[in-house]
């Protein structure tokens, strides 16, 4: 009989990446070395290689063997924890991933990086002078396939088995090992009886009879004692060959050790002849598919909640069915309500679903710790890493698509951020680099900040760097802000030389560029000496918004309900007007900006005087709004629908969604809305002085 | 049909080796350390367990010794799936009061072979 394990391959390999993920950020953790993080490492590794062979991917058995048995050293405190052994399983953890990886794309790999890890695994071992381990292990995978190559010649074997007293309290049956004999070939068994002893002193839970079995097979001497593996040290058991009594047991013996020793030899060699075959004659498939992930591991609980849902869908469904069944106009109120139902229902229900899509960010950032362990390593660095937030949920296809962007953003960092060791300490500073990662939600986005506190960025070296490449004329005055931007021009980088780890050809304009095809933005803020801090907000595309209903002249406004301070009603005596037609308004101790929106957006209004009109005081990056606005109707929730997909990123408007009417609403971008603002009154002022200077 | 505990943390081999019993019409039941493997034996009486070694929660050698301990399962056959085929390994087992072992990688006819010595 043969049973197809195919089918659990996926699930395994998933399992492996979990392992091999959790083996890596315990690594990183290990240096301060406890017994429940090795243990755990170990039994990550072992759980593979354990699952490994079973699935047949002896390959993979091979090399986790190697690390399992460094792993065990360590963890039996036999070998000390040191550094270069902690980079070689980090490297080994690499080769796993690769290995299972290949598996999964089902094409092949570069074997030249498991090769030479596995000897420096073998290495390592070896100067501790314990591999026995691995010896006796291949041994007794030999052993088990030298059974399957049993030759055909009958044999009778005299088993003498002679049970101690307790042997059916581990659990052992003798019936059922009987049994397991007459399966190898012929058996004849007579029982002895004589120790029974009479009924009074008899124990019922222990074993008197002992067994004299002569069995014809063609097995072999290790098949028979295999059966009796398990009770070997419970039983005087005595396996002899009547046939080949002149042959010497030691013989025997002698010769399996030789079988099982070729097989040692040989066996690599096949192994590796069969997995270089497919690597010269399918060049092609060394090209890795790109893992989309087409799958989502959601929390139970979330698809509990589903299915809670679903259930209160259907019962609301049997009962407006039975309503319809014999309607009459009486029941109109019966009917309203159960709409009302079918109206919560359907709206959990679109939570829920839209939650499953949501992942932690942790699994974006989870790649950081090893990534700023390699470059600090590789730049002689200290760096410290700092990661908060990471609970913030991101949609999925957000999170993979802005990976990429955020580690050139963590590079970067290390290599132009964070200042060499000399330079730190020269500075004052704390020999320790920083680096922090953070991720919170801010109004409809989320934000991502790359902070580090290294030398800042000097803003003369850009714009002369810009100068010379010739993106900016020297006599245009730049904001600092606008500086900054310079960054993301194709072809600029300030790196005097190029290192391995920033300047790879991808530029921070693809990083802004990833950033924008996401309608996220992307904002630098700086201080020189002290450090920088890169914001990268992203909109959460699928996200469910909380909403403020505004309404402007015949339009209708979503505002962001997590941007609002308040709302209030304009006095006059508190409204100040400054030069460029700037209005202020005076909210307790702050002065706040007060923006029209039918004037930023230039639409009709009902409303267009300042005094007595509703304001919606938002805040956005610390700064504080007054949106006028002519109505407040409803807070709801809405669905953001991305303008940039559908149609093209608007200025001050981060989305759009559709409302219970049909009608489409956009849904207002507070901070790009500000920065519209000061844009329009700039140009206000500058109309003013242009005015002016006519009439002089 | 001999009802047997399958106590594994990896799903994958603990669905390969629950996959395979019932093929062979036996029953299981399924638990993921041996913290649950321990809840889920004293809801009735299984004719044997097959439990990994290293768990989380709870090992395999407590969770035997844990077993040992119930009245029902004094004599139950159980069996430690194990990678370590060290005598130690087996010794600490036996030592626990498991009845035998089963060593990674098996395939599944060697599974169904190797339990018909404990169970019917």
């Amino acid at each position: 009989m043969s049973i197809d394990l195919s089918q659990f391959i996926p699930t395994f390999l998933e399992e492996c990446f979990e392992g091999i993920e959790l083996m890596e950020a315990s690594l990183l953790n290990l240096e301060q070395g406890d017994e429940e993080t090795i243990n755990s490492i170990f039994r990550a590794a072992h759980s593979i290689k354990g699952g490994a062979g079973t699935f047949g991917f002896n390959h993979v058995t091979e090399f986790t063997h190697l690390v399992e048995t460094l792993l065990d050293e360590m963890r039996d405190g036999r070998r000390n924890i040191a550094h270069k052994d902690i980079e070689i399983l980090l490297d080994s953890v690499d080769c796993m991933r690769l290995l299972i990886e290949a598996i999964r794309d089902d094409c092949s790999y570069d074997d030249s990086k498991v090769i030479v890890t596995s000897q420096l695994l073998t290495a390592t071992l070896n100067n501790n002078s314990i591999d026995e381990n691995i010896v006796e292990d291949t041994t007794k995978d030999n052993e088990n396939t030298s059974n399957a190559i049993a030759d055909d010649n009958l044999t009778h074997w005299s088993i003498s088995f002679i049970p101690e007293h307790h042997l059916v309290q581990t659990g052992n049956d003798p019936l059922l090992l009987l049994n397991a004999l007459a399966e190898l070939g012929k058996v004849s068994v007579t029982a002895n009886c004589n120790s029974i002893p009479s009924l009074v002193d008899l124990d019922a839970t222990e074993l008197y009879i002992s067994w004299q079995i002569t069995l014809i097979t063609a097995a072999k001497k290790e098949d028979i004692a295999e059966i009796f593996e398990w009770v070997e040290d419970d039983c005087q058991l005595v396996i002899s060959n009547e046939e080949s009594i002149d042959k010497k047991p030691a013989e025997i013996n002698l010769d399996i050790a030789n079988e099982a020793d070729e097989l040692i030899t040989e066996k690599p060699t096949i192994e590796a002849k069969t997995k270089v075959k497919p690597n010269v004659t399918n060049d092609s498939s060394l090209q890795k598919p790109k893992a989309e992930s087409g799958s989502i591991r959601v929390g139970v609980d979330k698809v509990d909640s589903l299915i809670n849902l679903v259930g209160e869908l259907v019962i609301t469904q049997s009962m407006l069915s039975e309503l319809g069944n014999d309607f009459e106009l009486s029941k109109v109120a019966r009917l309203n309500s159960g709409l009302e139902q079918l109206l919560q229902n359907t709206k959990e229900l679109q939570e829920s679903v839209m939650r499953i899509r949501m992942l932690p960010i942790s699994f974006a950032f989870n790649r950081f710790p090893r990534l700023i362990h390699d470059l600090s390593k590789k730049m002689g660095k200290e760096i410290e890493l700092l990661i908060s937030g990471e609970q913030t949920e991101l949609d999925k296809s957000v999170m993979e698509q802005i990976s990429d962007p955020l580690v050139h953003l963590v590079r970067n960092a290390v290599d132009h951020g964070i200042e060499a060791t000399d330079v730190r300490i020269t500075n004052g500073k704390p020999e320790k680099g920083t680096v922090s990662l953070d991720a919170y939600h801010q109004g409809g986005s989320i934000v991502i900040e790359i902070k580090d506190d290294g030398g800042g960025i000097d803003s003369n070296v850009i714009l002369a760097k810009a100068i010379e490449n010739g993106l900016v004329d020297e006599s245009t005055s730049l904001s600092e802000s606008q500086v900054y931007d310079l960054l993301f021009e194709p072809g600029f980088s300030t790196a005097k030389t190029l290192s391995d780890i920033s300047g790879r050809g991808v530029g921070m304009d693809v990083v802004k560029r990833n950033i924008q095809s996401l309608g996220g933005r992307i904002q630098i803020e700086s201080t020189l000496g002290v450090g920088s801090t890169f914001k990268v907000f992203l909109p959460l595309t699928l996200a469910i918004l909380d909403g403020q209903l505004v309404k402007v002249g015949r339009e209708v406004y979503i505002i962001p309900l997590i941007t609002i301070v308040e709302s209030l009603q304009t006095q006059e005596a508190l409204i100040n007007r400054t030069s460029g037609d700037m209005v202020l308004y005076r909210l307790r101790e702050d002065n706040v900006p007060v923006i029209p929106i039918y004037k930023l957006f230039n639409i009709p209004a009902q409303n267009k005087a300042i005094k007595n009109s509703l304001l919606v005081v938002v805040e956005a990056d610390g700064q504080k709004v007054g949106l006028m606005v002519d109505d407040l109707l409803a807070q709801q929730q809405v669905v953001v629908k991305s303008l940039n997909e559908n149609y093209q990123q608007v200025e001050g408007v981060s989305g759009a969604t559709i409302l219970g009417d049909g009608s489409v609403a956009m849904i207002l971008d507070v901070p790009s809305m500000i920065n519209m603002a000061l844009k329009l009154a700039k140009k206000q002022q500058q109309n003013n002085i242009v005015a002016e200077e006519v009439i002089h | 049909m001999s009802k047997i505990l399958v106590v594994d943390d990896s799903n994958s081999i603990r669905d390969m080796v629950s996959f395979t019993l019932k093929s062979s019409g036996y029953q299981t039941v399924e638990a993921q350390d041996g913290q649950d493997g321990l809840s889920k034996a004293q809801t009735g009486t299984f004719d044997l367990v097959i439990t990994d070694v290293n768990m989380p929660n709870m090992d395999g050698i407590t969770l035997c010794q844990e077993l040992r301990k119930l009245a029902s399962f004094q004599y139950t056959p159980i069996l430690m799936l194990t990678t370590e085929s060290s005598t130690d390994m087996k010794q600490r087992g036996k030592a626990a009061g498991a009845t035998g072992w089963l060593v990674k990688p098996f395939n599944p006819d060697k599974l169904l072979a190797t339990i018909k010595r404990v169970v019917r």
